[in-house]
This record gives C-alpha cells, structure tokens and sequence, in this order.
C-alpha cells in the first residue's frame, strides 16, 4: 500500500508530461528527433504515478546547486 | 549543428560458428597436393603450398584467382583433404564434455526429454534477457554426466577419461577420431540445440576435421634472404609437415600396411594438426625449427602481449617520437620544454619549399644531417627521399627547388606534445615549445610538475613531434602549457609554485625585509621589471631600502585587487581580515601588495588565489608569465636568505624534552587506569559499542590527545626561525605532525584503523604478558624519530608502515580499473555547439552541460563573493 504520491518526496523531481508544442519548441530547439532524447522505461515507478504512455514526452524539472532550476526531458518507452 | 539522420545503424548482431567440411571446400581455390613450394627456376608449384590461387606475394606476379598483383590481392584459402578424421585441439574442451553427455550407443543426449525442453526453455530466455547462457548450459553438461543409463537405449554409460589433450579413452581402449566423429554425427539436432549449440551453424561433427583449410600465402609470407635462399614462414613449414604425412598416411593405407603402422601415421597426423593451430598445448611437446626453436603457429600468433590483439591491435608503436629521463630547468619558462641535441638532430619537421623560404631552407640542407640546425632528408617533388649526408649536403642543396619538401631538424620555438604515463587526464599530454639544449635529458619548468605529476628521481617522459601545420596550430591553441594552467577539474589553478617557490616567497614577503638597490635588481634580474618605485625606507647613511612587498608587487600587474586569508591563516572566529596581527591576510591593491604574506594559497599549484586571477582577468599569456616571474622570484629570494635543514633542527631544549617525558608517562598511567577499571568492570560501555570496543576508544583517543600534545610542546620551542616549520606553515613541504614525529613522539601504530593486535596468541610479541592492553604492548611509539626507536617499537612502526604500502598498492590499481571503466563509458560523449551533450548518434544525454552549462575554468568559482568584488572594483564602494 502507497501512502504517499511519489511526487510529493523531496528527492524525485518534478515530473509532467508535455503537450505537443512544447515538445514541437524543444525537438526544435536542439534539432533533433523524438529518438534522440533520453528514454525512460513505462514501468518506471513515476511515469505509471503521472500515467505517461508509451511514445509520450515526460518533462523533469530538477533543482541544481548551480543553475537553480534544469530541465530534461525523457521519451517514455516499453 | 548538422542534421544527424534519425535512424542510426547499429551492428545488430554477430553470429560465430564452426566452420563445415563443405564450406571449407566452397571457400577453398584449390586443394594444395604437393608439399612442395617453388620450382627449380623459384616458381611457385601448380597445387603446392605456394600456388599463384592462394594469392601472391612476389612482385610481378598476378594472382591466378582475383587477378591482382601483390599489395592488392588479399589472398584465398586451399584446402588440404585428411586422410583420416583429426581432432581440432581448439574444441578439445567441447569434444570432452560432449563425449560424456552424450551416449556412446545412440547418441542421444543424457537426458529426459522433459529435462532437455526444460534447459531449452531456460537457455531462451537468458538469450532474451540479453545474458550469455553459458551458465545454464554448463548445467546441463553437468547433469547429463550424472546419468548412468542412458534414457533411450538403456546402454550403459562408461566413464570418458582424457590422457593427452586428443586422445580419449573409454573403458580401456582409446577412441579413434573417426569414432568421435561417428558418434557426434548421429546426435539429433534437437539435442545439439540442448547443449546450447546451433546445428545450422556448428555441428558437433565439425570440431573433428575432414578437410583442412590452408591459409592464403599472404597470411605466411617466404621472406627472399640476402644470400637469395628463401625462408619459407612457420605456418608453411607446419602445413608441409601435414602434407607429407597425409601423404604417407594415404600410401601404406593404399598399400595394406599393419594396423600399427597406421595407428603411428594417425598420430602422427593428429600431432601435425595440433601444433598447426596451437603449439602450446600442454602434454604436447612444441613443434621446433632445425635450429631448436619453437615454431610461432597460429594460436602464438594471436596469444599473448605481442599478439595480435594486444600487440598489433590495440597497441601501436608511434613514430616521431623520442623518450628519455627529464630533470628540473627552473630557467626556462613553462610553456617550454628542453630537448637534447641528440634528440633535435634525429627528429624533422617537413617543411614545403615555397619562393618565399627556399633560401633559408637551402641554408638548412646545406648545413647537413650533423651540424645542428640541419636537415635529414629532402623529397623531391616527384616524391623521391634523398637522405642529407655530409657528401651531398652542398650538391643537394643547391638543388633544393620550389616543390620540394625538406625534413629539417627541429629548433628552438617548434611545437611538440610532451606525455608522462600515466596519463589520467588532460594535462598529461601538453604541447611545448622546443628549446634545444646540451646534455641528454628533457628539461621542464618544476612548475609543471603537479599536472604531469612528475618529479626528477629518474621519471622518464615522451616527446611527438608534430608533422602538419594544421596539427601544430591546433596543439598551439589548445593544448599549450599555459591554456592549462587552469583545471577543468576544480576550475583553479593546477600549475603553479611548489617547494622552493613557496618558501621562497614567503621569505620575502614576510617580514618588513630591507633590500638594497643591488639586492633587489638582483631579484627582479630575470624579469621584465626596468624600474624600481619609491623606496619603503632609507637606511642609516640614507641608502633607499625597499621591502619584500614592494619587490613582489613589480611583477603584479596594475589594476588587480585582491584580498584573502593566507595558509598561516589561525582561522580566528572572527576574522580581522585587514587588521590580521600575524600578517596572514593577502590585500592587493591596484597591483600593489598592502599586507600579508605569499604562501601556498597565493601561489601554489592547486590553491593559488592570485595565480587563479591573473589567467582568468589578464589571460593565460599573462598566466604564464606570471608563473615564470614569480618561480625566478622565488628562487632569487629562497637563495638571498637560505634555506637548509638538518639534524639539529629537530633539537628541542631538555626542560621540553622533560615535558614531553612526563606527558607520556602521564597518558601510559591514565591508559593504566583505564585498564583497571575495564577489568574491574566498572568501564561503562559506550552506546552502541560493545566494552571491548569502547576500552579501545578510549585508550586510542588518550593516547592521541598526548601525541598532540607533545607536538604542541615541540611546536612551541620550534618558531618560523625553524626552516622545517617554514616550509609547513607556508604550505611548502611537510606538515607539522612530521615535525612532530621527528622532535617530539611518533604516535600510535595503526592498522586498519585499530591499535595493532596480530602476532602471537593473546599478544603481539613475547616481550609482553597475555592480555596486556598497555600502551606500548599494542603498538604506541614513544620516541621520536630524532631520539630513536627502540626495538618493539621499530618492529610496530614496520608494521604500520607496511599497511601503507599496501594500501597505495591496491588503492592505485582499483582506481586505475574504475577510471578506465569511466573513461570508456564517457570517451564519446561531446559539448556540441548548443551547449548539449550528445554522444556518437546524436542522443541527448545532458541538455546543458552540468545542468547550468558553465566551463569551471572560467567561472571564479562561482561564489557570491565574486559579484561583491565586482561590483566594488567597477563602483569603488564596499557592498554586503
């Protein structure tokens, strides 16, 4: 029995799954293509909490020492 | 950024097998008959070992299957056809297991059905799970040896025994290879699947040879002697062996011999073919040349350090590159380094002839090979090398012509990479300028020392040469001394002062020193420094004097402001920062030091704070020769005062010599106590601890509290006159607890942590009772270095010593395993140009490089302090 969201841990970042056109501005950004981004499994923990599907987009944002806020962003694979 | 197509290729898998009698018969040209390899007139013998089908190797000749010439004819196999089945000494291991799992009546595997589709099912899904199944199969050759009776047929298994690595007995008699293969051959494929073997691809059968390949000529090469006789490769003189004997195997078969004589030849044919693939198998005596030595066949070949792989593979001999012994030039400055003349006369660079340097490269021909700034060899435009004699030299050189290119010698200014293995991390591989100089050694700046991470007991370092101007640009840009000063590690300095340097300037700027006109020109004679400012002072008959501050401002430049605690630094509670009474606050203003003192922390490699500043605001240029004013500085300075130690040094008065004594014997009495109310019961035990563990608490944390104390005592009567106290509190060498060791007590002996208890039962040598617990029964040095150690205490100060050791020893191999680990996870990935770090296919593995996307080097450190300094040095006021 969960008791708790998993979200709300301090050491597991801010995960959320991205629309279209964010996607669109990232893959965009970096000029690359879905594939190229990092993956993360389905049967990861987080991503069956936030109901993220296969071939979505998950969006992490993590606190850093140096930067304040960094943004990474995982495929969602089987 | 470019486009990186979507769908990267990736090898999707890689198939082994063995290789069938009928492939071997496909891929062969031809089937080699005759043992011989040339004719009278040196031609090679139609079906012979030499013939033209398997490739050639003589110039002029054309390959009679592609056609080619040798250099481009890759050459083709033949194939030799085996009187009599041969074990392949390869799968010796495979033929033993698979004889005993295997039944000797039916050939069914040694195991019921249910059993085999179990291991069937297991060996699929490690496969799927990405595993090698070894495992699993090794469990089943286990079990299938186990059985008795075979499932199948009910025969009764017996007992396969190995004697020589080929020859297998069962129940007293010895299996012919025919047998063996006989056997293999009627094992179902559904029992080769079973023992984890794929029947399309290698069937059992096949480890016993039919038909033998025979190499192409161009993997044995004859070598033509200088007498004209050929020298035929070892590979060739073992097939001519295997030839012969198949040859007389064939006839007295043919002939009707007994069967013993047959038996010998098969023997003899096995022998042949074990040594062609391995000619050190154990049991096996080596196949050997007439003059005696063991011949190379093909497994030598692969095997071993100079093997194939290791050898020729992955390692590589380099040329332009030269090796010796480097020794220390504080006189030169760090981007160079000192090359012998030896070295600088065999080593070139070429050097295209254009319009505009022919002159002076005809000067460099005309010198010749031995006359130092010469040249070695000149290529004509037709792309002849004509090598530079002193015969030739003048003829050559007025030939010399636009077009050419001359391989001159090297000279003071060429670029070249200088490495010290091992090499860890960037700094280990630099690229200096040459400078050539007499003697045999490399020279370098003892500032490069700490990157490199060597010193000048006999280290040895390798120098390359670079060939091409683009290469010497980039190695100039990129990889020179002084664009490293700063790590990337740590974002400060790595290259900076070291002993003498530090001590140096701390005796300079220590004290308010007067130096006279002449002293302090002598001081700044190796820098750039013309004029002197204002003197600090003036003597008695009014000689200008200046101080040590103002000698090490000439080499700071205008406009840096600086401040920041020393390493004589007290770590006071609060700091007085400006108004520090022991002088241990650094204040620079406008390149003017105020106050303080330069140590390790100014100037050292690794802390440096203004060597830090000086490459981040002024440049590495500036850097650099910061670093070589500051060493030649230092190095005047350490020689205006002398610094020198010796045994005297360690002397403390008799009054502290008492202190100490009495301080000991105080902590031996209270460890004495300690003991008695453990054994008494009365010790109480520390949470979590058990009361043996908390006694040795106790006694250790007693006995170090009087170690430091005594070094406190020592410490007292040793001032900064004390040069061994010098070079500890500047940071230089050493640290107080050697000095300690030295002058006052070395200490407890650890080892792993504990006070030492090994030795003999219930103590650790016989000079003690059972169970003593006492100080100096468990390892507790009284005496100093100084005064000398008495012989239990020697023999645990050995003891401790030793764990050292070997902690080094193991310590420098796991790190040097987990950092090549590291190094090959990482070795691809790469900053692209958008500040993400992508690896070889373009995937994403960082979006900003160390999530801020920052370059440490340049980044001071990232603290808030820094934007405080900014803002104060462009508004001129103090901001909190």
């Amino acid at each position: 029995m969960r008791k708790f969201s998993l979200l709300d841990h301090e050491l597991i970042p801010k995960h959320e799954i991205m629309s279209e056109d964010e996607l669109k501005s990232v893959l965009n950004q970096y000029k690359i293509g879905k594939e190229q981004l990092p993956k993360i499994k389905d049967d990861d923990p987080i991503i069956q909490e936030i109901g993220a599907q296969v071939g979505e987009v998950v969006k992490i944002t993590r606190n850093s020492q140096t930067a304040g806020e960094a943004y990474y962003y995982r495929l969602v694979i089987m | 950024m470019k486009e990186i197509p979507s769908i990267p290729k990736r090898v999707g898998a890689i198939k082994f097998g063995l290789l069938s009698p009928r492939e071997v018969r496909k891929m062969s040209v031809t089937a080699v008959i005759t043992a011989d390899t040339y004719d009278d007139d040196g031609y090679p013998i139609d079906m012979g070992l030499m013939d033209l089908r398997l490739g050639v190797i003589d110039p002029g000749l054309k390959c009679k299957t592609c056609g080619s010439r040798a250099g481009e004819c890759p050459g083709h196999f033949g194939h030799i056809e085996l009187v009599a089945p041969t074990i392949h000494v390869g799968f010796n291991r495979t033929i033993r297991k698979l004889l005993r799992s295997v039944c000797h009546n039916c050939s069914r595997l040694l195991l019921a059905s249910e059993k085999k589709a179990e291991f069937l099912q297991q060996i699929g899904s490690t496969k799927d799970m990405g595993h090698m199944p070894d495992d699993v199969i090794n469990d089943v050759f286990k079990e299938a040896r186990k059985t008795k009776v075979c499932p199948y047929c009910n025969a009764e298994q017996k007992e396969v025994k190995v004697e020589k690595p080929t020859d297998y007995i069962e129940d007293g008699h010895k299996l012919s290879p025919t047998e063996i293969r006989d056997r293999f051959e009627s094992i179902p494929d559904e029992d080769v699947r079973v023992l984890g073997m794929d029947p399309d691809s290698a069937r059992p059968e096949w480890m016993v040879l039919t038909v033998l390949p025979v190499p192409p000529v161009t993997v044995r090469p004859s070598i033509t002697l200088e007498s004209g006789q050929r020298s035929e490769d070892d590979l060739t003189h073992k097939l001519v062996d295997i030839i012969r004997i198949n040859q007389r195997f064939q006839e007295n078969r043919d002939a009707g011999a007994p069967q013993l004589i047959i038996e010998d030849l098969w023997e003899l044919l096995q022998y042949h073919a074990t040594t062609f693939f391995d000619n050190e198998v154990s049991g096996v005596p080596p196949a050997r040349h007439r003059s005696g030595r063991p011949l190379k066949t093909l497994t030598q070949r692969l095997k071993g350090k100079e093997g194939r792989f290791r050898g020729s593979l992955s390692g590589k001999r380099v040329n332009f590159s030269a090796r010796t012994v480097v020794s220390p030039d504080p006189n030169i400055s760090i981007n160079e380094v000192g090359v012998p003349f030896a070295i600088a006369k065999h080593m070139t660079i070429p050097v295209r002839v254009t319009s505009r340097n022919l002159e002076m490269l005809r000067m460099y021909v005309g010198r010749g090979n031995e006359v130092h700034p010469g040249a070695n060899y000149a290529i004509r435009d037709d792309g002849r090398r004509i090598r530079v004699t002193e015969l030739n030299k003048e003829e050559l050189a007025e030939k010399v012509e636009v077009g050419w290119t001359i391989e001159r010698q090297l000279i003071d200014g060429d670029i070249v990479l200088f490495n010290r293995q091992p090499s860890l991390h960037k700094m280990s591989i630099m690229a200096h300028r040459i400078k050539v100089l007499p003697f045999k050694t490399f020279r370098l700046n003892p500032a490069v020392c700490p990157p490199y991470n060597a010193d000048f007991d006999g280290d040895e370092m390798n120098m390359h040469v670079l060939q091409t101007e683009e290469s010497r640009a980039e190695a100039s840009i990129l990889m020179q001394v002084q664009e490293n000063i700063l790590s990337p590690r740590f974002g400060g300095p790595i290259i900076g002062g070291i002993h003498d340097h530090i001590s140096g300037l701390f005796l300079l700027t220590r004290n308010e020193n007067s130096i006279t006109k002449n002293a302090a020109l002598e001081l700044l004679r190796k820098s750039e420094v013309r004029e002197l400012p204002e003197p600090s002072s003036y003597s008695e008959d009014g000689e200008p004097l200046w101080n040590g501050k103002q000698i090490f401002s000439q080499i700071l430049p205008k406009g840096l402001h600086l401040e920041f605690p020393a390493q004589v630094c007290f770590k006071c509670e609060t700091c007085k920062k400006k108004d520090c009474e022991y002088n241990a606050y650094v204040v620079i203003e406008d390149g003017e030091m105020i106050q303080g003192t330069i140590d390790e922390q100014s100037i050292g490699a690794f802390k440096g704070k203004i060597l830090d500043k000086m490459v981040k605001e002024y440049g590495s240029e500036a850097g650099a020769q910061f670093v070589d004013d500051f060493t030649r500085l230092a190095i005047r300075g350490v020689m205006k005062t002398g610094l020198s130690f010796g045994i005297s040094d360690e002397d403390i008065p008799k009054t502290a010599k008492m202190q100490i004594g009495n301080l000991l014997n105080e902590a031996e009495a209270s460890v004495g106590r300690l003991i008695d109310a453990y054994e008494a019961k009365e010790l109480e035990a520390l949470p979590g601890r058990t009361l043996e563990e908390t006694i040795e608490m106790k006694i250790m944390q007693e006995l170090g509290k009087a170690r430091d104390q005594t070094g406190n005592i020592a410490g007292m009567q040793l001032g900064l006159e004390n040069s061994a106290v010098v070079m500890a509190k500047s940071g230089a060498r050493g640290s107080m607890l050697n000095l300690t060791q030295m002058a006052a007590c070395v200490g407890q002996q650890a080892v792993r942590g504990e006070r030492i208890r090994r030795g003999y039962a219930g103590r650790t040598l016989p000079h003690f009772d059972r169970g003593d617990l006492g100080a100096d029964a468990h390892g507790f040095v009284k005496a100093s270095y100084k005064s000398g150690l008495n012989p239990t205490e020697y023999f645990f100060h050995a003891i401790g010593g030793r764990e050292g050791l070997v902690d080094t020893a193991v310590r420098t191999s796991q790190s040097g395993y987990l950092q090549r680990r590291l190094v090959n996870a990482l070795q691809d990935l790469e900053v692209q140009y958008d500040g993400s770090v992508r690896e070889t296919r373009g995937v994403v593995v960082q979006f900003k490089y160390g999530e801020d996307g920052i370059d440490s080097t340049k980044s001071d450190y990232s603290k808030p302090e820094a934007i405080h300094r900014i803002v104060k040095m462009v508004t001129g006021k103090e901001v909190n």
